[in-house]
């Protein structure tokens, strides 16, 4: 394997880990504040999708559709906290499962009843698009790189806002004591409303960013988001640093074992079974990972116990 | 054809069918996905097939439709429905291999004719073949042969191919094996589902290939060929028409163009069938056919067909009658092999822009009356 690839693999796996951690931060602060298990949470990345597609489609300009991704997902998400969810904080994580599963194919059924089966069109803006070579030859895409950039200064705002803003502090008391700073006079219910805005925001974002590489349909937010709750199982339920770790941890195993897996395989086997083999084990391997931190860390990497 | 007249014509097919045929009206059961992300798909082939009934104008068909929701256990539910329940005579709609292969052989062993709009793994074209089982489209692995043919001709001699990991994608590989004769700069297996190809991209890149051949229905093929285009990689792609289908090359885009793949047919094809089929579907839901729409089209004209030939009551007539396939084809000739799957060309299609729709142009054929590899191995 040559360092060009090995470097490209290890950027892929990066931006992979990224966009990972803009669905793990919202599900993972959802979780943590308010002790909810949002399934629907996957919609939402949709809705941010089928929002930027739309915009673009209408305007042409790449930025007003970031823009209206996060408007859409966040007030989608108000509404739903509003709407749905308030009523579920108080339940078991049983009835909260029932209900968002429910969210899952309302919201789904919704989006094809208003724009049909078909998946729609959003692509990477002309002055994004194309390869850039970086130092020591690398060539990558520009709109991977930018994700990537877009993703660690998203990151650096959330942990500015959750260590050094007024918000920040209520959401980590919240965490902590929710009867006690409810009882100090903080509007709870707009807080928590507020926090699930916030992690629809940044979910619906990871949608539009990824939409304009991928394909935008219905049902597209689903496998992400059961590789969000592994990220968030491996960085500890609750912390934000720790969804980071988790994201880029799984980001890179699943891009590098997917890569390496069939090679090492391929040592001692006949290529075409290597690659079967391979491939299957590197589809495990993120969930061997995840055992693997359990047994040593039952409560993930950065989880309180 | 005006309205005026194909209704005259209507009366007179039913004042000619008579009485005898009156009361043995054919119930079909149609259980195709019309939910969840592969929608696209089952929606095109029911709107083909309800399109060719209406033209038709008979009304010695009644179809039920039902929504099987990609999965194999809802379309299991609903085929023993439909059977014990609606007591339907006819079988049809399935897109996918895997839901096929859950329906399919049960049902024809309760005697029901089952057409197939899409699917057709290879183990219902083999040693179990079965006299009830007709295959409309298809076989899997023929699409991907002619992509190898194709591969084979154009001189291409070092590609790297790739596929989902499930029976269809090992399909086809096979498939595309069996017909290529050049090196494998690669191949590789992706997880169903998949959305970012950025590693495999990289493996391309690095692996000295001279082209790319893929098999990534739906989705998949999208955010494949857009990160492709992204990349920077400029080798030659060829696929089978279902990454490249009209229902899916608006959301490619450009990114799409000049791309080579193969297909049974196309929407320029050069007979009345087909130029009937494309300005009727045009006009009637407002955009254009695919090619699952063509196959769904072709399968109803073929029950058609046979319903004016024999009567379902009598199987063996029936099942006679369809296998003499005596019908206007969307893809001109088509006849049934011995395994009751078809016998038809294989076309090599381009992505074109035609003012702003993306749509494919067939630029040549790949294979002739192409017989699948298993047909050899059915009793039949």
């Amino acid at each position: 394997m040559t360092f060009l690839l090995f470097a490209e693999q290890l950027l892929n796996g990066l931006q992979f880990g990224i966009m990972l951690f803009l669905m793990a931060a919202g599900l993972t602060l959802v979780f943590g504040v308010m002790g909810l298990i949002n399934l629907a949470h996957g919609s939402l990345y949709m809705i941010g999708a089928f929002a930027a597609a739309t915009v673009a489609g209408l305007t042409g300009s790449f930025l007003l559709a970031l823009a209206a991704s996060l408007a859409a997902a966040a007030v989608a998400g108000a509404v739903i906290e509003m709407t749905v969810i308030r009523r579920l904080y108080k339940r078991d994580h049983l009835d909260q499962v029932l209900a968002t599963f429910a969210l899952i194919l309302i919201l789904s059924e919704g989006t094809r009843w208003v724009f049909g089966s078909f998946p729609l069109y959003l692509d990477v803006p002309s002055y994004l698009s194309g390869p850039v070579t970086l130092p020591g030859g690398i060539q990558y895409p520009l709109y991977r790189l930018t994700i990537i950039v877009a993703g660690l200064i998203v990151a650096a705002g959330l942990f500015a806002l959750i260590a050094r803003t007024r918000i920040g502090i209520q959401i980590r008391a919240g965490e902590a004591d929710r009867e006690m700073i409810a009882a100090l006079g903080v509007d709870i219910s707009k807080l928590y409303t507020l926090v699930f805005a916030l992690g629809a925001a940044l979910a619906g974002l990871a949608g539009a960013m990824v939409g304009a590489i991928q394909s935008v349909q219905v049902g597209m937010g689903e496998p992400v988001l059961i590789l969000a709750f592994v990220v968030i199982v491996i960085g500890g339920i609750g912390s934000i640093k720790g969804a980071l770790v988790g994201s880029l941890l799984v980001g890179v195993t699943d891009t590098m074992g997917g890569v390496l897996l069939p090679r090492m395989f391929g040592l001692f086997m006949d290529a075409s079974a290597a690659t079967t083999v391979g491939a299957s084990l590197s589809s495990m391997l993120i969930y061997i990972l995840m055992a693997a931190v359990l047994i040593v860390r039952p409560s993930g990497l950065y989880g309180s116990a | 054809m005006t309205l005026t007249k194909l209704g005259l014509m209507a009366t007179t097919a039913m004042l000619m069918a008579g009485t005898a045929m009156a009361e043995t009206k054919v119930k079909v059961g149609m259980i195709t996905t019309l939910s969840g992300g592969g929608a696209g798909l089952g929606i095109d082939a029911r709107d083909g097939f309800m399109l060719a009934l209406k033209l038709s104008g008979s009304d010695e068909v009644e179809v039920v439709i039902e929504d099987d929701q990609q999965k194999p256990e809802v379309a299991v539910q609903l085929a023993d429905k439909m059977i014990q329940a609606e007591n339907v005579d006819v079988l049809t709609g399935i897109i996918w291999s895997n839901l096929a292969m859950a329906v399919v052989p049960s049902a024809v062993a309760q005697d029901k004719i089952y057409l197939s709009v899409n699917a057709g793994p290879s183990a219902l074209a083999g040693a179990n073949c079965h006299p009830n089982y007709f295959n409309v489209a298809w076989q899997n692995d023929n699409l991907h042969e002619a992509a190898g043919a194709y591969a084979t001709t154009t001189g291409y001699g070092n590609t790297f191919i790739l596929a989902p990991n499930y029976p269809a994608g090992t399909d086809a590989l096979t498939g595309f094996k069996r017909f290529y004769e050049g090196e494998l700069a690669g191949e590789v297996y992706t997880t169903l589902g998949q959305t970012d190809y950025a590693a495999e991209i990289a493996q391309i890149r690095a692996s000295g290939a001279d082209s790319v051949f893929f098999f990534l229905p739906g989705g998949m093929g999208i955010s494949f060929m857009k990160q492709y285009a992204d990349s920077g990689v400029n080798l030659p792609v060829v696929g089978p028409a279902f990454s490249f289908d009209q229902g899916i090359l608006q959301a490619v885009g450009a990114a799409a163009l000049g791309v080579v793949n193969t297909s049974q047919w196309g929407k320029d094809l050069d007979n009345a069938a087909n130029t009937t089929f494309v300005a009727e579907f045009q006009q009637e839901y407002g955009r254009l056919p695919s090619l699952y729409a063509s196959q769904g089209y072709d399968t109803a004209n073929l029950l058609l067909s046979a319903i004016g030939k024999a009567d379902i009551s009598d199987k063996d007539a029936f099942r006679a009658a369809l296998k003499e396939a005596d019908f206007a084809s969307t893809r001109g000739d088509f006849k049934f092999g011995n395994n009751n799957h078809p016998i038809q060309d294989i076309y090599v299609r381009e992505v074109i822009q035609e003012g702003d729709v993306f749509t494919n142009k067939i630029i040549g054929t790949a294979l002739e009356d192409h017989v699948d590899a298993y047909a050899v191995d059915c009793k039949m």
